[in-house]
């Protein structure tokens, strides 16, 4: 944990000046921690990364977990097909983890650990590596992100049904405020509800909502001291977002840090001034980052820190800045290095540390300020009425929410009322040296990962004790059944070799999997365009040849829960007419087959960000042509470079989109046209 | 001496003796449980073009005679848990060993013609479920009730699966439409003390056989709304006076109550089976389809034109009744289509 930059407060303005007629260097704030999201393909290639970010100046690591570890799958699971390393490190034992802290020593390291459903396993892993270096858990310092809810909203890698989730969450929290003091169990996120489309004030409140929702939880608990309350209060730590408007976001915080004072006091009795402060990381806007004249984006992401470090008061304690080429694909060591150096040039470079807060007394700031306070106010009291976070996801009140905002973004996008500069305004370029000709500007996975990684996986399980793995899960489903803190046997399991499947299946076994509502259905009818009525007629002229309605399917295959995409494209093929079977997240190619045969689809359109698709895309289309349907077209959206997108094609596909396509008028006009080339007959 | 040849046949002969033949095979493969053939007929019953008609007739009528699965109607307001019983249902017959097929009306239809099906996604394992047949259909029809189509899927997926549930949101019209698709229909109620005057004013309590209290893990509100729910039977009309409906607790959540539920449709099954019941409803069924078709391709003063007695309460009496009870091996789309046809005739003799 960084030292509070705001511990210098009294002497720095004086001091500064002092200094300066002295002709000594101004004093300074420390400056927030630097991390950078990654993890790929193998945990001794991402120890790799870690040492050479840490030796360019990083001060904290932040790790990103493939798709199956944060779902809890082995590499070797059927799901895990395609996903292994791919959007992070696989880490399915202690042997994964001991490598990929090799030679870090985790007593003096802090690490954000980007997990939830699985949080409670990883931290038992982190815990484990550690007493293995000789460390002790007691000054292990870092984050798990644990935060649930908004997995229900945006990523979609959840597993276990709410109630389940927030015993696990709940007891990471009570377990590391004795065992491991300077530990933050929990990241309640803004930052994913941005991504998915939300408000400000959405994000404030539903963040609000839910970090009260996860207090609440913990303190009902019977094991849970009244007077462990003020320190519980004060491990709750948030992750925000950034976006491009930064004098907003800059309220934004500045008004959450009044909210969360505001509650601590006045619903949890907090009188402590020091427990009361908002601590916040922020990873800045990667949702507004083009695909279009990409090298913008370098701009974009050193604009949208401003918001989260120009004002003390609101400052981040950590920033995790994205990488420009972010909607290519993964970024390479050197995109990593850039977006560091930013942060770095920001801290070092500037005079930004020698100020107190610039904001003060300006009554612009204040007013917005105070504007996003009572809005944000007001909706969390919506939620905390209608019985809470949870509730308002059971109820999809959230989800349909953000579906909401999200779509009436990108129809300002599609208008043209909210400029992106190089998509809808701009749009006239040269081409970028950053993007070489012929090579896509991202980090290619290795295909051989995958292969040595269930190698290794399968090494591992042949050379640990069978029975000593086997009692530690007993010992493990006792207190998963039975009650009793998930933390101590899932650090024995640990040690004796258990692996995240194991760990995971167990608990699915007895706390079920969960299917979350989508907000689908909220989404209002789209008020009629020229464009749109001229694709609906289209679509009923076709369908009037065909004999029935036209009708998609839209799913995700694989493990990429991201499904904002694929939500918006059911609602825009709704709009122009379609009958939309939404089938949702985690699907095996098998089932989609299933699917679009039973369903009597016309067209299928599958969704993919994790970079999975040239596996999962060519397995559906083999299985559709052996069962006979391969006459029915598939169409691709996600993030997908060119060279794949090629290859997609020669197998079969019809068409790729990505985020450069933002129009999605077009791409309904196109998926008529694709139809109609099918049954031309 | 050559032995006589038959004539030769005309084309047009041909060709429907083609469609006729391929239309029995179908049939063969979707009573055999099929599921290429099951999505295949799906598919051919939805068709409207006119040249593809006599395809869905010839299809329909080779599968009316044959034996059906159970039919199973699942209704109820929104929020009271629905997907979350029927996906606990669909497991609990899977397990018992039986084939199952689910249609699920998505009340989400827009004046647009689009319509997003969401039922796959809420339905859970039952969804994924190789053994399972899951069709998502529109309502689509703009006069508020279920599409012409619901009946004719519900028909082909009957003859394949040893039980079919139909879901719908059931507001108004399309619930009472319905009681004429299913053999038995289970209402899922959400506890709530005093709703049981709303339940009796809707009309709701005449036609379910089996109500199914969910979120029993509510406590005792949830064993209060049963108790009224029980009274409450008592004192309204039914309409099958011979049978008092069941009334149970549970929770499809925690999956309680789900044995139990199976159980008590079993028992409606048999008793429907050995009092005649079944076939009473079964044949109502097929008038009323074929009278809602009627009405709505030609209104009321098409149904006049049949002969059809406004002020009649029987439904089962009447015109209409008799031409379907006079031919239990047509389908009810052909023998709409025949009626159809006479109230054209009719029309075109007004003119004149």
């Amino acid at each position: 944990m960084p030292s509070d930059p705001s511990s210098k407060s009294s002497h720095s303005a004086a001091g500064a000046s002092a200094a300066a007629h002295a002709g000594a260097a101004p004093e300074r704030d420390r400056p927030w921690m630097f991390r950078t999201y990654s993890g790929h393909s193998s945990a001794r290639a991402s120890n790799a990364l870690y040492r050479s970010n840490l030796a360019k100046g990083q001060t904290g690591l932040s790790v990103a977990f493939d798709l199956p570890t944060q779902t809890g799958y082995d590499s070797d699971h059927p799901l895990a097909r395609g996903e292994v390393g791919k959007v992070g490190v696989p880490i399915c034992h202690i042997d994964d983890m001991q490598a990929l802290f090799e030679s870090i020593p985790l007593d003096k390291m802090n690490t954000s650990m980007t997990i939830n459903a699985t949080a409670a396993w990883l931290l038992a892993l982190y815990i484990a590596t550690a007493e293995r270096q000789g460390g002790d858990e007691k000054s292990l310092r870092g984050t798990t992100q644990n935060d649930i809810i908004k997995e229900y909203l945006s990523r979609g890698t959840f597993v276990f049904p709410p109630e389940a989730s927030m015993r696990l969450t709940s007891e990471i929290v009570s377990y590391t405020v004795d065992h491991v003091p300077n530990w933050n169990p929990v990241n309640v996120c803004s930052y994913h509800l941005q991504e998915a489309g939300a408000t400000p004030v959405q994000e404030i409140a539903f963040s609000m909502a839910n970090a009260i929702s996860i207090l609440d939880y913990v303190r009902d608990r019977p094991e849970v001291d009244d007077e462990a309350l003020p320190r519980i209060f004060g491990r709750i730590s948030f992750f925000l977002n950034a976006g491009i408007r930064f004098v907003e976001e800059m309220c934004k915080c500045r008004a959450m840090n009044q909210l969360w004072e505001e509650i601590g006091r006045e619903r949890y009795g907090i009188t402590d001034a020091k427990m009361l402060r908002l601590r916040y990381g922020v990873q800045v806007n990667s949702l507004g980052l083009t695909e279009a004249q990409p090298e913008n984006n370098i701009i974009r992401i050193a604009l949208e820190s401003l918001g989260v470090t120009l004002s003390k008061k609101a400052r981040a304690r950590s920033l995790q800045l994205p990488a420009w080429n972010e909607a290519l694909g993964l970024p390479r060591p050197w995109d990593q290095q850039l977006s560091l150096r930013t942060q770095q040039i920001l801290a070092y470079e500037t005079d930004l540390l020698e100020y107190e807060d610039l904001f003060d007394g300006s009554h612009v700031v204040e007013r917005k300020t105070a504007e996003l306070l009572e809005a944000a106010r007001d909706e969390m009291k919506r939620i905390l009425d209608m019985g809470g976070a949870v509730t308002a996801i059971e109820n999809a009140y959230m989800k349909q929410r953000l579906v909401e905002s999200h779509t009436a973004r990108l129809r300002a996008i599609e208008s043209g009322e909210l400029t992106v500069v190089g998509v809808n305004a701009y749009q006239e370029s040269v081409d970028s040296p950053l993007v070489e000709q012929g090579s896509d500007a991202i980090l290619k996975v290795d295909e051989s990962a995958e292969r040595e990684q269930i190698a290794s996986l399968e090494a591992f399980r042949a050379r640990r004790n069978a029975d000593e793995a086997a009692r530690a899960l007993r010992q493990l489903e006792d207190v998963v059944k039975n009650g009793g803190n998930i933390m101590p046997p899932s650090i024995e399991a640990a040690k004796a070799g258990v692996t995240t499947g194991e760990w995971s299946q167990l608990l699915r076994d007895v706390f079920g999997e969960y299917r979350a509502p989508t907000g689908v259905s909220a989404a209002p009818l789209a008020d009629a365009s020229e464009e749109v009525r001229a694709v609906r007629d289209r679509v009923d002229e076709l369908s009037a040849r065909l004999g029935r309605r036209l009708k998609i399917l839209v799913g995700k295959p694989g493990l990429d829960g991201h499904s904002n995409g694929a939500e918006q494209i059911a609602v825009k093929a709704r709009d122009v007419g379609m009958e939309v079977v939404y089938d949702g997240i985690r699907l095996t190619p098998r089932e989609i087959v299933q699917s679009a045969r039973d369903e009597g689809v016309h067209v299928i359109g599958l969704s993919i960000l994790s970079g999975s698709h040239g596996v999962l895309v060519k397995d559906v289309v083999e299985q559709l042509r052996e069962a006979g349907l391969g006459e029915i077209p598939v169409v691709v959206g996600g993030i997908i470079p060119e060279d794949d997108a090629r290859e997609l094609e020669k197998a079969g596909v019809r068409r790729v989109y990505t985020p450069k396509d933002f129009d999605f008028t077009r791409i309904m006009n196109e998926i008529v046209d694709v139809v109609s080339e099918s049954n031309a007959a | 001496m050559l032995p006589e040849e038959a004539p030769p046949k005309s084309s047009g002969e041909t060709a429907a003796e083609d469609v006729l033949a391929a239309a029995r095979a179908l049939a063969e493969r979707v009573a055999a449980g099929d599921r290429a053939a099951i999505a295949e007929a799906l598919n051919t019953v939805d068709d409207d073009r006119p040249v593809h008609r006599a395809r869905a007739l010839a299809l329909l009528d080779a599968l009316e005679p044959r034996p059906h699965g159970v039919r199973i109607g699942v209704t109820g307001a929104p929020g009271a848990g629905k997907s979350t019983l029927l996906d606990a249902l669909v497991s609990g017959l899977r397990g018992r060993g039986r084939s199952v097929g689910v249609l699920a009306v998505d009340p989400s239809s827009q004046r647009t013609g689009g319509a997003l099906l969401g039922d796959r996604m809420r339905l859970g394992s039952a969804a994924r479920d190789a053994g399972v047949f899951l069709r998502s259909l529109a309502a689509r029809d703009q006069l508020g009730g279920l599409s012409e189509v619901t009946g004719p899927s519900l028909d082909v997926l009957s003859s394949a699966l040893d039980a079919v549930f139909v879901e719908t949101v059931g507001v108004g019209q399309s619930e009472s439409e319905v009681i004429d698709l299913v053999d038995s229909l289970v209402f899922v109620a959400q506890p709530a003390a005093g709703d049981l005057i709303q339940f009796m004013k809707a009309g709701i309590l005449e036609w379910p056989d089996v109500f199914f209290v969910n979120k029993s893990d509510l406590g005792s509100i949830a064993s209060r709304t049963a108790a009224e729910l029980r009274a409450g039977l008592d004192l309204g009309s039914r309409r099958d006076p011979n049978h008092r409906p069941v009334v149970l607790c549970g929770s499809a959540a925690e999956g309680r109550g789900i044995d139990e539920l199976i159980d008590a449709i079993d028992d409606h099954q048999a008793y429907l089976a050995r009092s005649g019941e079944g076939a009473r409803r079964r044949e109502a069924g097929r008038i009323a389809r074929v009278r809602s078709v009627l009405a709505t391709r030609y209104g009321r003063r098409g149904l006049e034109r049949l002969g059809v007695d406004r002020r009649s309460r029987d439904r089962n009496d009447g015109p209409i009744a008799r031409y379907v009870a006079e031919r239990p091996s047509h389908s009810v789309d052909r023998l709409a289509d025949e009626l159809g046809a006479c109230i054209e005739e009719a029309f075109k003799r007004d003119v004149r």
